[in-house]
């Protein structure tokens, strides 16, 4: 007989429409090198739960497939990660069943999709940009050290993909909490050498509500981000940086 | 005569224009429209940030010459169309490496996060079909790192109040509109032909909306996913390039396919290992004997066999991929001699692409984006074990057919409306999904930079067209926009409605196969008639699948049947312009016809839809050999002639170092001879 994979799904129709909330149970047939896409695009092809009745197919978000666009980030097992580097080998090496969830911090679509728009419009608020003068032929830009670099690239490979805030316990319905990813994204931005020239105005948008002083220093971020990138020092670099221009502006008013 | 008012409709509406599609190139089709003053409402499939450009690994291609190479923008040129077997338009490839070092450092400038140099300079590694260090990266996730800095550079735009031609701030009318997880349907045409605005699907509620614009621009992206399964990510079904050529538009070169050589494989998808891999000193071998037990690391250096190497001393490892992946199959399907697998007992069709042999330290400050993307996959350590590697469907030189307008010096008249001008009047289409730039071939780290220059010719183009436009779009009467909203709200209602027996997945599941087999590294006639009758069947059993799921919100199901059905369209056209080309240039090899055939093949395969033209009540596809189209009150004629005005067509042989150009003789030592069939006919 075929190795067979078993994934059980948690399922609802839409954010209005608890009552369609629902675990639905589906068996596929194991393969090389299968990965969580692939079951699920194996029931795409046939529907059809262990208890036998014809269903829609599972909806999910999902992109690149490589972990590098953070589409199809999901509750596996319990632990937020990427669906697409979730092999099937590793999660279930005894045929044990596998659970999928949608991420709760964020509005539900259907099924395991969610809306993480708040990311983006977070980025637009803590001005995750430099500000160029246009793309204009007007040279090169800023020499930078390789040491720069080294630092810069890590925080820049954040796919917004929002593990971080999954795992957050400031995160939640009570809080305003921007999370760990756009406090992040100040510290890269910060530290290029144009991007410094508007560090203070990037500051000032973690300094309220909802901003840096809302970190519960539970370090979960760290823990489950994909890309590695230390949230956890970014957090406390930014500490440091708003608390230092917060002194200076009230020294010299 | 142009409209009253640039900005405004004589109604009084701001005259925006649409960019469908937010990966690099319509990112930057998008800024270079907001620096011209234009508003723009961007579409997407995906939050633009999750768009395919982020796959992209090695680099981006700008004659920077900062090692003493004697690079420039003039051997970038020859090397690509040489790259491409002659078949690109040259004046494009001119405009591009010329702009190319100018938009390197633009992305310096907006924070990209390239390696550098000692001295901090940007750092540059080799890459396939050139000799020279041309590449700039940022590790080995660059494409990712330049579609987030276009991504926040739009992000800014729309934060930013739109000015009207008198410089009157509009409060709340954003530069940027975003539509995110919005799918592209169809084009609005009016009664002349003229695009008029889109019609548009919300993927989460399924809203079908439609929007006026003064002109439209897909840049949506290659078709890969037509092959099954391929380095593309799962949203490139090429379902809007594929919508536009069947209300109209041309599509060209369709059937040049690049398969590149270095991918590893997964039930879901081939996973690219990019080919900076090789350019940082990574070999490809396969043990000499094909019956070999030994694992690779554990296999002696006198044992393995470097065919790269071997045939091709000049360019090594880094021979452009056509090549490659032409040798790989050689090897593995016809020799017999890929990695023998202990397990089976039989050769598997794969060979090791070796790094273990770089410093590690180098690795990671390099590769480490590539070499994760292997470990993680398949769980063993690249810096210890060589990789286990393939060729997989990676991308598609062909695409919607685009005009140009030849400037005196060789490149393109900035700003001509002619520029990435597909022929239906003020439709545009830029990046992958357009063919300009890459002939039957492209070489590696020319894609992130066609995509960007594309954006920035199309721009400007689009501006230009948007301020000659007699009437704009929100002048349009007559309910134009109704009729093609209800239209396709008659079109996803029917698919809702279908109660066959066949599962799309399945059929899809199924064009990929024969795709994959039969149309990308070796195309034989025969096997390509049997492809082309199985896209009739399938073609024919689309009409009757059951749709997978009825519900009214995020109804994946039913937007898959509308995407399988244009992919079998486009399938059509890449196998049907693979079967008529009886030659071999680039990507398109035939065993039977293995020579360049310049005398009656030198020219661009120009497709046409012809609806229910085909067999058996399928659709059909008219090629076609010039054609007529209306811009801003003209009438503009093209033929397929190839523009080589620039660099003369020879013979392509990557056997001698230095073939490419005759100036880039590169890094060859001493004493070797380089001797290129003949100089480019513009060579300086």
């Amino acid at each position: 007989m075929a190795k067979t994979i078993t994934l059980k799904i948690q399922r609802q129709d839409a954010a209005d429409r608890p009552e369609t909330r629902r675990w639905e149970t589906f068996s596929v047939e194991w393969q090389p090198q299968m990965n969580i896409i692939s079951t699920l695009m194996e029931i795409q092809k046939n529907p059809v739960t262990t208890a036998g009745k014809r269903v829609p197919p599972v909806v999910w978000e999902s992109v690149c497939l490589e972990e590098v666009c953070g589409a199809c980030t999901m509750v596996i097992n319990g632990r937020v990660r990427q669906a697409c580097t979730a092999l099937v080998d590793q999660l279930a090496p005894h045929g044990e069943t596998i659970t999928l969830q949608p991420m709760t911090k964020f509005p539900l679509v259907r099924d395991l999709m969610v809306d993480r728009a708040r990311m983006f419009a977070d980025l637009k608020k803590v001005k995750a940009w430099v500000q160029v003068d246009g793309t204009y032929e007007i040279g090169p830009g800023p020499r930078q050290s390789q040491d720069n670099q080294d630092v810069a690239y890590p925080l820049s490979r954040c796919m917004t993909c929002g593990c971080c805030l999954e795992a957050c316990p400031q995160v939640n319905d009570w809080s305003a909490f921007i999370g760990p990813s756009a406090i992040n994204q100040v510290r890269l931005f910060n530290m290029h050498p144009s991007g410094a020239m508007h560090a203070a105005e990037r500051l000032e948008t973690i300094m309220g509500a909802g901003g840096i002083a809302d970190c519960g220093k539970a370090q979960n971020c760290v823990e489950v981000c994909p890309k590695e990138i230390p949230l956890v020092d970014s957090i406390a670099e930014m500490g440091r940086a708003t608390t230092k221009h917060m002194l200076f502006s009230w020294i010299l008013k | 005569m142009a409209a009253k008012s640039v900005s405004l409709s004589t109604s009084g509406k701001v005259r925006r224009v649409a960019v469908i599609g937010g990966g690099l190139a319509g990112l930057m089709t998008t800024i270079k429209l907001c620096e011209a003053g234009v508003p723009v409402d961007l579409f997407s499939l995906v939050p633009v940030k999750r768009s395919h450009s982020v796959c992209a690994q090695g680099g981006i291609n700008a004659s920077v010459n900062t090692k003493g190479e004697g690079d420039s923008p003039q051997v970038h040129l020859e090397e690509t169309v040489y790259g491409g077997d002659f078949l690109a338009n040259q004046p494009p490839v001119k405009g591009m490496a010329d702009a190319a070092p100018g938009i390197v450092f633009m992305l310096d400038r907006m924070g990209v996060p390239f390696n550098r140099t000692p001295e901090g300079l940007l750092d540059f590694r080799r890459f396939g079909g050139t000799l020279f260090h041309r590449t700039a990266f940022a590790g080995a996730t660059t494409g990712q790192q330049l579609l987030y800095a276009l991504d926040e550079q739009v992000r800014r735009y729309e934060t930013v109040d739109y000015e009207d031609d008198k410089g009157r701030s509009m409060r709340g009318e954003r530069m940027v509109r975003k539509f995110e997880f919005w799918d592209f349907l169809a084009l609005v045409l009016d009664g002349e032909g003229i695009t008029r605005g889109l019609v548009a699907q919300d993927v989460k509620s399924m809203e079908i909306r439609s929007f006026p614009a003064d002109a439209v621009c897909v840049a949506t992206g290659g078709p890969g996913i037509v092959f099954g399964r391929s380095t593309n990510s799962v949203i490139n079904t090429g379902t809007a390039a594929s919508a536009v050529y069947q209300q109209g538009a041309c599509y060209a070169n369709g059937e040049c396919i690049q398969v590149h050589p270095t991918a590893i494989p997964g039930a879901d998808k081939l996973r690219l290992i990019s080919e900076s891999a090789r350019g940082e000193g990574g070999r490809i071998w396969v043990p000499k004997d094909p019956k070999e037990q030994r694992r690779g690391r554990d296999v002696p250096e006198k044992d393995r066999d470097y065919f790269l190497e071997e045939k091709y001393p000049g360019y090594g490892n880094l021979v452009p991929r056509d090549i490659a992946s032409r040798e790989l199959f050689l090897k593995c399907f016809h020799g017999h001699a890929g990695i023998f697998n202990t397990r089976t007992g039989k050769n598997e069709n794969e060979v090791y692409l070796d790094v273990t042999h770089i410093p590690k330290d180098m690795l990671r400050k390099k590769l480490a984006g590539i070499l994760e993307i292997y470990e993680k996959f398949m769980c063993e350590d690249p810096y210890e074990n060589p990789m286990r590697i393939f060729p997989a469907v990676h991308y598609s030189m062909g695409g919607l057919w685009v005009d140009f307008e030849r400037a005196a010096d060789g490149g393109l008249v900035m700003g001509s409306p002619r520029n990435h001008s597909t022929n239906i009047e003020g439709l545009y289409a830029a990046g992958e999904v357009d063919y300009q730039y890459h002939g039957a071939n492209r070489l590696g780290a020319n894609s992130l930079l066609s995509c960007i220059y594309a954006g920035m010719v199309t721009g400007p183009a689009m501006a230009t067209y948007r301020a000659n436009l007699a009437r704009s779009s929100w002048d349009v009467t007559g309910g134009i926009f109704e009729k093609a909203e209800r239209r396709e709200r008659e079109k996803h209602e029917a698919i809702l409605k279908m109660q066959g027996e066949e599962n799309p997945y399945k059929i899809h599941e199924e064009l990929g196969a024969a795709m994959l087999l039969d149309v990308t590294i070796e195309r034989h006639n025969d096997k390509i008639d049997k492809v082309l009758a199985k896209i009739d069947e399938l073609d024919a059993r689309t009409r009757n699948v059951g749709v997978t799921d009825t519900a009214a919100r995020a109804n994946q199901g039913a937007a898959f049947v509308r995407h399988l059905r244009n992919m079998i369209v486009l399938a059509r056209v890449i196998a049907q312009g693979a079967r008529n080309r009886d030659e071999s240039r680039g990507a398109h090899f035939k065993p039977a016809f293995k020579e360049r055939d310049d005398a009656n093949w030198l020219r661009t395969t120009m497709a046409m839809h012809k609806a229910g033209g085909g067999n058996a009540g399928n659709d059909g596809v008219d090629y076609v050999r010039a054609l007529d189209y209306s811009l801003a009150g003209k009438r503009i004629h093209v033929t397929d002639a190839v523009d080589v005005s620039l660099v003369a067509p020879r013979a392509r042989k990557y056997e001698t170092a230095g073939a490419a150009s005759a100036a880039a003789t590169g890094v060859i030592k001493k004493g070797d001879s380089i001797k290129p069939d003949k100089p480019g006919a513009a060579s300086t």
